[in-house]
């Protein structure tokens, strides 16, 4: 019987050992020396303060900045931690909506994020079909850290008004943190909210 | 659909195709114990390894000596990882002091690790600790792989072998597998995957100020170094819990495509490793492309209903498809695509929440697993389900002309059949009995988050994820209770070892068998006669099958949208 499972327990551990932890280990080391910054990941410094990662989004209220998507995670809620509360953007708790075609909160929560946004512009008539869908649909992670370029223009005239640029230069500065698609070939035309909400400080100030 | 986004889906078949022939030698090489290129640096540590196991790497086993090995060793690996799951608290590498996993929750992700299901009741970065990443889910999603590749394997020497009563040493192959195959592409891999911006760290959750003065949060971990062998071992358990969707976890386009062509490239070069080891590589050829045939038809649906959009959505004006649920940088077409590569395969990774596609677009991953995840499939398990299907195919042609069935020279007889059937037949017992049951209990009935048909496609994906040991689900389903934990373990045990016995069995019975020369009586197997016979038996009885179960979720929610009609839960 023991020899039956000497090859079990002999292989199990010596291969729970490579694989589990001489692997994850080496690798980490490894890309600790070949890709510092990544490995981290990808933060971002100003004035010696992280601000965030260059891959995960935030949540932005202010008329200063662009927005990003709406999203989805949540976090326990401080009165009853067997309940949630949402609280967008949460990155140490990915998560989507995971609401179907068919849900009728989907469709209410539709419904006023698109009011909310023609309010952004009172006065100026816009199609129906005008706002782009990314920005009132939540991505799968909650924390997509890119909106499509027709949703960083549909922003242009309330960041231009808050910020006292033109909106031609607010449209530059689009222009230059538009990331297209790789090869012109793979994934889709986006732009990464942080980057060019941290170019707008850099050109205005905070 | 847009021109640009077929350009991305044959951009992608065609990178799977050119890894067939070059893997497929390789892996042949491997398992068939001829020198590689590796064997220098390699060949050391595996003859160590056997040393101290006391192990004659030329003994060979029986099909029930290889069966049992492969269930010793699962035991084995169960008790480690339920162990490193409740204990986690008190070991070390836990820097965000995750307290112990629960015991119903990790006996459900113990043995959703180990049946290479991957099944996310846990949290990833909200559950689990670094070390139980690490020694518990990244070590199984090795072993998980390896052991389905193993079965495989025998099952092919089944075939090839006239005569024999051994299908070769459980020991070895798994061994060789992980040592030769899947350890050193997760290395070159993980690299690649860092260099895309994933990180790969053992430093605790960065806390960050945000421009606006918030604070975030942001976990981080050594994420690279598991989702490398996550996608290559199609085991597709998170290190987040937003999976692939996370930015950290899929950072790129390109990383994106990478990782929809490591879930196929090895089951797709099994089947050239099937071709070489039988002597005729058009055999192999023949049965990826009834792969093929099934995979497009899937992408082309897909593809299609999430472009056009939800009808509820659209009605109030939205154009440019689908958008709940995926992520900006992978779009319409790259979230469809890796949605029907990840069920194809028995990968259950996703990049956007499966949940919140169309009814349509949502129901061909559904598909896909119900088929018993042939379309290329898991690592090994793809490969002998489809030979599975291969067989009652062979015995349904046999039964139209009147003659005893034969495959690769082999008499396909009474005791192939039996098993064939066996295997067939567990997925649907477990995938629709145990729906069916939980729709009638209350403990069932309090899973669902949507309201109407959603809903209950949300529990018949759970339990079909469950069964075909894939491991995507309709997220929206609350699957941490007692009840979920228990039952979908119960589903994910019997779809593993309920297919892999009678896939063993049959090694063993084919593999006594004299081979019978060709005639000119003889049905062959490399053409495209048979791949339309194989593609039509498995669409009968599949659809036969699973037709009813669908018409109730999928079907009707497709038609109750394009009526306008919407689901409130609580009324």
């Amino acid at each position: 019987m023991l020899n039956q499972l000497r090859p079990v327990l002999v292989l199990g551990v010596a291969l729970t050992l490579i694989t589990g932890l001489a692997y994850p280990l080496a690798m980490t080391s490894l890309a600790g020396m070949i890709f510092p910054a990544k490995a981290a990941g990808s933060l971002i410094e100003r004035n010696g303060t992280v601000v965030g990662s260059a891959l995960i989004g935030q949540s932005f209220t202010s008329d200063r900045y662009f927005h990003d998507r709406p999203s989805a995670t949540t976090a326990p809620d401080p009165a009853d931690s067997s309940k949630t509360v949402p609280a967008p953007y949460n990155a140490a708790n990915s998560m989507g909506s995971n609401l179907g075609p068919t849900s009728a909160a989907l469709r209410d929560r539709v419904k006023e994020d698109l009011a909310t946004l023609r309010a952004e512009r009172p006065g100026a008539e816009i199609p129906r079909a005008e706002i782009p869908a990314d920005l009132v649909t939540t991505s799968g992670s909650g924390l997509d850290p890119d909106i499509s370029p027709e949703a960083a223009l549909f922003q242009v005239p309330r960041v231009a008004k808050a910020r006292g640029l033109t909106e031609d230069q607010v449209r530059a500065l689009i222009a230059a943190h538009t990331d297209g698609r790789l090869l012109g070939i793979l994934g889709e035309a986006r732009v990464n909210v942080m980057a060019l909400n941290l170019a707008l400080d850099a050109q205005t100030g905070r | 659909m847009t021109l640009n986004g077929w350009i991305q889906i044959a951009l992608f078949c065609a990178v799977v195709l050119a890894l067939v022939k070059p893997l497929g030698l390789y892996m042949t090489r491997v398992f068939t114990g001829e020198r590689t290129l590796l064997s220098p640096v390699l060949g050391p540590v595996e003859r160590g390894l056997y040393r101290i196991a006391g192990l004659d790497a030329r003994q060979e086993q029986s099909w029930l000596g290889y069966a049992s090995a492969f269930v010793a060793f699962h035991v084995f690996g169960f008790l480690v990882l339920y162990a490193v799951l409740r204990l986690q608290a008190a070991l070390p590498l836990n820097p965000a002091e995750q307290a112990g996993v629960a015991p119903d929750l990790a006996f459900n992700t113990a043995v959703s690790f180990l049946t290479n299901t991957n099944w996310q009741n846990y949290g990833g970065e909200s559950t689990l600790s670094y070390l139980s990443q690490m020694l518990g889910l990244t070590t199984q999603n090795f072993l998980s792989a390896a052991s389905g590749i193993a079965v495989a394997i025998a099952l092919i020497r089944g075939f090839s072998r006239a005569s024999a009563r051994t299908v070769g040493s459980f020991y070895v192959d798994l061994t060789r597998c992980t040592l030769y195959v899947l350890l050193p592409l997760c290395v070159v891999y993980a690299l690649f995957l860092v260099s895309q911006g994933m990180p790969q760290t053992l430093g605790a959750s960065v806390e960050a100020t945000t421009l606006e003065g918030a604070k975030q949060t942001i976990a981080v971990g050594p994420v690279a170094s598991q989702v490398a062998i996550k996608m290559l071992g199609t085991n597709g358990g998170g290190f987040f819990n937003a999976n692939a969707a996370h930015p950290f976890e899929n950072p790129t386009a390109l990383s994106n495509l990478v990782q929809m062509v490591s879930i196929f490239a090895l089951g797709a070069a099994l089947t050239n490793v099937f071709g070489r080891m039988v002597g005729d590589e058009r055999q192999g050829w023949a049965i990826l492309g009834a792969m093929g045939v099934l995979f497009v038809a899937g992408v082309a649906v897909t593809y299609a209903s999430e472009a056009s959009g939800s009808s509820v959505l659209n009605g109030l004006g939205l154009t440019g498809g689908n958008l709940e649920g995926k992520e900006v940088r992978f779009g319409i077409v790259a979230s469809a695509l890796f949605a029907v590569v990840t069920t194809a395969a028995s990968c259950g990774a996703v990049n956007a929440m499966h949940d919140s596609f169309t009814a349509l677009g949502g129901m061909i991953p559904l598909v896909n697993m119900q088929l018993g995840e042939i379309i290329v499939g898991g690592v090994g398990a793809g490969l002998y389900g489809m030979l599975v299907f291969v067989i009652v195919a062979i015995f349904v042609a046999g039964l139209m002309v009147g003659r005893t069935p034969e495959y690769l020279g082999k008499k396909i007889e009474a005791r192939e059949v039996k098993m064939a059937m066996l295997a067939i037949l567990c997925l649907p017992l477990m995938m629709l009995g145990l729906t069916a049951l939980a729709t009638v209990l209350p403990a069932g009935l309090a899973g669902p988050a949507n309201a109407g048909p959603h809903g209950f496609s949300e529990i018949l994906y759970a339990y079909t994820s469950a069964a075909a040991n894939n491991g995507s689900a309709f997220g929206g389903l609350t699957g941490n209770t007692l009840f979920y934990n228990t039952t979908l373990a119960l589903g994910m045990l019997v779809g593993r070892f309920f297919v892999i016995i009678p896939a063993l069995a049959i090694a063993g019975s084919l593999a006594a068998k004299k081979t019978v020369p060709a005639s000119a009586g003889t049905f062959p197997t490399h053409g495209g006669l048979f791949v339309g016979l194989l593609v039509g038996v498995i669409l009968i009885v599949g659809g036969l099958t699973f037709f009813p179960s669908l018409a109730l979720g999928p079907v009707v929610e497709h038609l109750a949208g394009a009526a306008g009609q919407t689901f409130a839960t609580g009324g």
